[in-house]
């Protein structure tokens, strides 16, 4: 049987000011009828613009298909007009999106908008397009969907919401599936759910499905083929059993082995130098050559051609590219070691530097015509902690749950509502703003969004120069800026950046820039809030590489606030489960992830996607003269 | 001797702070980027251009002063107590500089580049009869733009109108800044009570219609005060400055009426920055809450002062015009688009039509309203693409 | 949902109260009737004796706000602001200082007038409006949405009073389609109403179109948008459908204060037609100085904008779900 959807060569380009960008520049796939494709790789790489442009619709006027062919059931759909393509969206191909909280419309219901499919591309009347949409509510496992039918989107949680999503999308039973990092903005228990639903309505319907993600462990457990993309390129494609056994591409490589986990504890991660090249501009060969640890002379000139190497297996690589290999220009440039460094294991010290007993932060909820307090959201309701010098205490659990006020609420940036916070026995939760001070140097905080994190006016040494005024008001002007300058360096920033504004630094190097700010008052105890979540896979390795070896340096004490249990399990000593404002479980990483106690800690570690962590000793950097 | 009006300080303020955003844009990072972002758009810089054409003219008009009176030989007259005694008349630089188009007065209209008066009247004729003539002018075509009804210059009537207008869209705005950003942030970023407060004021000044405000203020002060033309000694004349400008109050009373969506503006925006994490870092190192007001939440709502400032500036000019054309504006001396269009309004209905009295106000004001819309335009796409502003 | 509009309604008490009191401190107090008597009679034969006649004659001689001569509490009640002010919020409006007419009875004959100009004009310049803005969105980034814009730019920095004297100057004079001002009675009223209805419609385009068209496009930029087309709608359904209703949203705070404002009138455009309604009214009464008229047009223009935001907000539940069953 032939495929349901074949992609060849296809280029999507947008029209900017500073020239054209070749968002997709040339991407071949085919995806068989019920086959789950995944396509991975990070932020920027195109992956997204592909999904629109197999649906037709990549933004105009500025983006258009500039080449390649989108073959459904054997006709090639780009040359066809606007309403044959219509009439092809939302019925034959249909599409889901990562933000379910905004891709519904908010003033109609939700009747109504499913409605609007199954009459547009069924031709049904009301009545029966109604009965198929509440059956539709009820295939996705709603509850009450005769109730839901008449609702307004803002009345459903965000799980709930993607399922009315993929119930719009499958109502036509489309022959393509194409679902955009469609758990992304969800919390990983609903996560599991709705990959469940997908893969449940995929075998009902036949579909075949295209999986967009960046999560290569999610793409692990639930892709049957796997396109990794790298700057408009796609660079590998294989089975998921072969890509994660055998990655072939430098890049899949790096990416794979910056991955956060559990058998990568004690090691660096890996990481890959520099950043990826600006659409406008890709070098005029391979894309990855300039980061590349095995590039070859050629490798930035020619262009290397996606060859099959195994069944199902290509690879767009020279390393493996026999005809490449023969030839003088495949004379090594660069050769890093395959073998990352280990980081030395800080000395266990198990002093207690921070403890937290029965801490508690509410907020009133008010309401009526007066406005009188009727009740509290208790958002940390009574939690108890205690973090030993130089170690990592991860604070983990879903999005609401509370963690976020605890981290702040500690550290005495909300003022919690009672209990008792000790810093190496001296309790602060008491003190008003003066009696604090001496502690504001010793706590610090590191947060998520390295955007909103810098005051875009000042800086970068104002900004980190801000905390020394503060908390050491008799510094010197000289001796204040060789302290900048120090700590830059420390987070692998160099002087010139001190005169420099945030807006002219990556993601990654504003996250060091935040790093370097908390770490200039010479800090005892840190919440890193979400501190890497924001950042792609190969950053968020440089970083958390970065935080470990502060943190064996100056022997810091970390509270670590994620979602990520990869992250956790790579980073942290112990753990504390979060749970609607409580601990439901508390323990030393090995013991809570080997042998979870409460429901919901079994729960949430059953519900993360992980790859299997025997594979990691294959993930060898190709050598020399690999293929010849 | 100088004579400093209180609207000059606003004049004079105005080119300041334009020298300070040149000098400021050299070094900060993000009015740089936003300067480079205008400095693309071809359209917007040369609206700017305009735009400098009608401040300098603004500028020259508000640096002045009275020339000494001179005895018959020549030396400066002086009074018994011998002080110097000066002209009551204050003349500026842009009096100066057309001197010609000032003082040439014709008896009444005559049209642009004219020769003759517009209108026939009793000349004496050449045999000694008196017949009904076009009579000769006495600077034909001297006047570009024509005469109006009491025979002065139209062109030099319109420029004369550059400094009331620059000083209404530009000074209203900065009078009340700092009353804006003050009642803005501490309501936004203290909350509670503070809050309160400030929503209570601003509701309220808001609730009542801005024009009825202003005829209502205007009746009660406005009668009184600097209106243009002569400074008489006395009630007026307090040496160099003087405080008691018509033309000022009317700016602030406009401010008053205006501030309210500035304010707004500010506290919303404050309530968003001040859950910022910038803020909460600066925060975590126990920076005072001056400190964190100073230095994160005010240089971070500068962008809407400027925004509002540049989008307000066409719409003061436009309500300057018709609140003289009402009567409640600047007084019926100072040169003012709306006095002239005001004065104007029956000459349509007279036949032949009088013209270009309208035509040259309309030229100006549009030559105004229409960059400074361009411009504002640009500014606010250069700061923030995103902001809606009402 | 009660309890909110509730909530909005008694949070207009203390503003109405404010805006009274404003008032009253604005016209008694930083401008006494002193002042207002020597304004009304003229500098030049001002006698002490004909202040006190004037004042007597309008009830201005009463202390402004605290009697102390009186016992009790008529030391509150006898004063100026207790006489003239307070009156006002049960829309007592007293009688005028210059002619002694019944300001209530005027406002309720002469805004008939008003009316009939301001709420064709209102209804027909929104409608116009909302139809150039959501063409320009559907044909965005096009060259009729450049000219467009172009050309509301250009629309809007002209000022009204161009719009007034050159419609009637080329409509009404030239071409002689309207009559140039007047207004009569009943149906016959529709000749002279027309002109003015057609300058108030054009001088509003400009401003109108640009910032409902800056909404539509907010609006075609969200992810509901790109799940619509995802449907295979059309772009028409997609605009005229989904984004318009969101759009209603922000449309509606620009749209619905301003109705209550229909009652007053436009000042300039009846004052140039000579339409008896109470744009007019307060135009005569600036240029008569009648105090007592200004200052009920002040207040009332504060009820009606209070009113504007009651209703603004009553407007915002029933487009707005999400606000209808918080």
């Amino acid at each position: 049987m032939g495929p349901v959807i074949k992609i060849k060569d296809l280029r999507a380009y947008f029209k900017t000011p500073k020239g054209l960008a070749k968002a997709v520049d040339g991407v071949s796939f085919e995806i068989p009828k019920g086959g789950t494709f995944a396509l991975v790789g990070e932020s920027g790489c195109g992956k997204s613009v592909t999904a629109l442009s197999i649906i037709q619709l990549v933004p105009e006027p500025a983006g258009y298909i500039a080449g390649g062919e989108i073959v459904l059931n054997g006709r090639d759909i780009v040359p066809l007009d606007e309403r044959e393509k219509r009439g092809i969206r939302g019925n034959k191909i249909s599409m889901i999106f990562q933000e379910p909280m905004t891709s519904l419309n908010p003033v109609f219901t939700i009747g109504d908008q499913l409605m609007e499919t199954i009459v547009l591309h069924q031709a049904k009347r009301k009545g029966a397009a109604r009965k198929a949409a509440i059956e539709m509510l009820a295939k996705v496992h709603l509850p009450e969907p005769e109730r839901l039918f008449d609702e307004y989107p803002h009345r459903l949680s965000g799980g709930q919401r993607q399922r009315v999503m993929i119930a719009m999308a499958l109502a036509c039973k489309p022959d393509l599936l194409i679902a955009d990092e469609p758990t992304t903005a969800l919390d990983v228990t609903i996560q599991e759910e709705i990959l469940r639903l997908i893969k449940e309505m995929k075998e009902s319907t036949g579909t075949a499905v295209l999986l967009i993600t960046h999560n290569m462990a999610l793409v692990y457990r639930n892709a049957d083929m796997v396109g990794v993309m790298y700057a408009g390129k796609l660079v590998e494609a294989a089975p998921t059993q072969e890509l994660f056994r055998n990655p072939m591409h430098p890049y899949t490589i790096k990416l794979l082995r910056s991955i956060p986990g559990q058998e990568k504890r004690g090691k660096a991660l890996d990481t890959i130098p520099g950043a990826v090249p600006s659409a406008v501009s890709y070098p005029a060969g391979c894309h990855f050559s300039g980061r590349c640890p095995r590039e070859m002379e050629g490798c930035a000139s020619i262009e290397p051609p996606l060859v099959e190497r195994a069944e199902g297996h290509s690879v767009a690589c020279h390393l493996h590219d026999p005809g490449f290999m023969n030839k003088p220009h495949s004379k090594p440039l660069r050769q890093e070691p395959d073998a990352l460094p280990p980081l030395a294991v800080p000395p266990s010290e198990r002093e207690t530097i921070l403890e937290v007993r029965g801490l508690k932060t509410w907020y009133p909820i008010r309401k009526g015509v007066l406005k009188r307090t009727v009740g509290h959201v208790k958002a940390v309701d009574g939690i108890d902690l205690s973090i030993k010098k130089g170690s990592t205490l991860a604070l983990v659990g879903e999005s609401g749950c509370g963690k976020t006020t605890a981290g702040k609420s500690i550290i005495q940036l909300i003022k919690p509502t009672n209990g008792e916070v000790l810093y190496k026995g001296a309790d602060i939760a008491t003190l008003g703003e003066r009696r604090l001070k001496p502690f504001r140097s010793a706590l610090q905080i590191i947060f998520q969004d390295p955007y909103s994190s810098l005051n875009p006016r000042l800086t970068v040494r104002e900004t980190i120069e801000e905390g020394l005024r503060a908390v050491k008001p008799g510094m010197g002007k000289e001796e204040r800026a060789e302290k900048v300058r120090s700590v830059l360096e420390r987070v692998g920033l160099g002087p010139e950046a001190m005169s420099r504004y945030p807006h002219e630094f990556s993601g990654g190097q504003r996250q060091r820039i935040g790093i370097a700010r908390a770490l200039a008052v010479d800090p005892e105890f840190i919440v890193c809030d979400e501190a890497v979540s924001a950042l792609d896979v190969s950053v968020q390795a440089q970083i958390l590489n970065l935080l470990k070896s502060i943190q064996r340096d100056f022997g810091l004490s970390f509270l670590f606030i994620t979602h990520d249990l990869g992250v956790v399990e790579y980073i942290a000593d112990e753990v504390a489960v979060m749970h609607d404002g409580r601990i439901v479980e508390r323990g030393t990483t090995a013991d809570i992830f080997s042998a979870p106690k409460h429901d919901y800690t079994k729960k949430l570690l059953s519900a993360v996607p992980k790859i299997d962590s025997r594979l990691a000793d294959l993930w060898h950097l190709p050598g020399l003269g690999a293929v010849k | 001797m100088p004579v400093i009006l209180a609207t000059d300080f606003i004049v004079f303020f105005l080119a300041g702070a334009i020298v300070y955003f040149a000098i400021a844009v050299r070094k900060d990072g993000a009015a740089a980027s936003a300067w480079r972002e205008i400095r693309k758009n071809r359209l917007a810089m040369a609206c700017l251009a305009v735009l400098a054409l009608y401040f300098s003219v603004a500028l020259l008009d508000s640096i002045r002063y009275r020339d000494p009176v001179l005895r018959e030989d020549g030396v400066q007259a002086r009074t018994e107590k011998g002080e110097a005694i000066y002209s009551a008349q204050s003349l500026s630089l842009l009096d100066r500089a057309f001197e010609g188009m000032r003082a040439n007065h014709e008896k009444t209209y005559s049209a642009p580049f004219a020769k003759h008066l517009f209108v026939k009247e009793n000349v004496e004729l050449p045999d000694g009869t008196t017949g009904r003539e076009y009579a000769p002018l006495k600077h034909p075509g001297a006047h570009w733009l024509g005469t109006d009804k009491v025979g002065d210059d139209v062109l030099f009537n319109a420029m004369k109108g550059v400094r009331t207008a620059v000083v209404i869209g530009a000074g209203t705005t900065l009078i009340i800044v700092p009353f804006a950003i003050f009642f803005g942030v501490v309501a936004g970023y203290f909350g509670g009570v503070l809050d309160d407060i400030v929503q209570y004021i601003y509701t309220t000044l808001a609730s009542i219609p801005g024009v009825l405000l202003i005829v209502a203020f205007m009746l009660l002060f406005g009668t009184s005060g600097y209106q243009g033309g002569l400074i008489s000694e006395g009630r007026l004349s307090l040496g160099v400055f003087v405080w008691n400008d018509r033309l000022f109050w009317l700016a602030l009373i406009l401010g008053i009426t205006s501030w309210t969506d500035l304010c707004r503006l500010i506290r919303g925006e404050t309530l968003k920055l001040r859950e910022l994490e910038y803020v909460q870092a600066s925060r975590a190192f126990g920076v005072s809450r001056p400190g964190i007001i100073y230095r994160h939440i005010v240089p971070n709502v500068m962008h809407l002062v400027l925004i509002t400032f540049v989008l307000q500036f066409s719409a003061l000019v436009l309500a300057e015009a018709i609140l003289s054309y009402i009567g409640i504006g600047v007084g019926p001396q100072m040169g003012s688009w709306g006095n002239m269009i005001n004065n104007s309004r029956l000459e349509l209905s007279m036949d032949p039509v009088v013209w270009w009295n309208l035509t040259a106000s309309f030229i100006f004001m549009f030559g105004l309203v229409l960059p400074a819309n361009i411009f504002g335009d640009a500014v606010r796409d250069a700061l923030d693409p995103r902001l809606r502003y009402r | 949902m009660l309890s909110y509009i509730i909530r909005r309604i008694l949070y207009a008490v203390p503003i109405i109260i404010g805006v009274n009191v404003l008032t009253a401190l604005l016209f008694f107090y930083v401008n006494t009737p002193d002042d207002m008597a020597r304004q009304v009679l003229g500098e030049k034969n001002v006698t002490p004796a004909a202040i006190e006649n004037w004042k007597r004659d309008h009830g201005y001689d009463l202390p402004a706000f605290v009697n102390t001569e009186e016992p009790g509490i008529k030391k509150v009640t006898e004063t100026v602001f207790f006489q003239k002010s307070v009156p006002l919020l049960w829309f007592d409006f007293g009688r005028s200082d210059r002619n002694n007419i019944d300001i209530g009875q005027e406002i309720r004959t002469r805004m008939w007038a008003s009316l009939a100009i301001s709420v064709p004009t209102f209804i027909a310049a929104v409608s116009v409006n909302l139809f150039f803005a959501m063409m320009l969105a559907y044909y965005r980034a096009t060259y009729i949405d450049i000219w467009g814009v172009v050309l509301a730019v250009i629309l809007m920095s002209i000022s009204s009073l161009f719009y007034i004297i050159g419609g009637q100057f080329i409509l009404g004079k030239l071409l002689k389609l309207f009559p140039i001002s007047g207004y009569d009675a009943g149906l016959h009223s529709i000749k002279f109403l027309v002109l003015p209805i057609i300058i108030g419609i054009i001088a509003a385009i400009g401003g109108g179109v640009r910032f409902y068209r800056t909404v539509f496009l907010e609006e075609i930029n969200k992810d509901y948008v790109r799940t619509a087309r995802a449907k295979g709608l059309t772009e028409g359904r997609v605009l005229f459908k989904h984004a318009l209703k969101n759009a209603m949203i922000p449309v509606l705070t620009n749209v619905v204060v301003s109705i209550p404002f229909l009652f007053t009138g436009s000042l300039i455009l009846e004052t140039f037609f000579a339409i008896p309604g109470l744009g007019s009214f307060t135009i005569n009464a600036i240029h008569s100085q009648d105090f007592a008229i200004v200052r009920s047009m002040v207040y009332l223009g504060s009820i009606l904008y209070i009113i504007g935001l009651i209703m603004t907000d009553i407007s915002y539940t029933l487009v707005d779900p999400r606000v209808r069953f918080e």
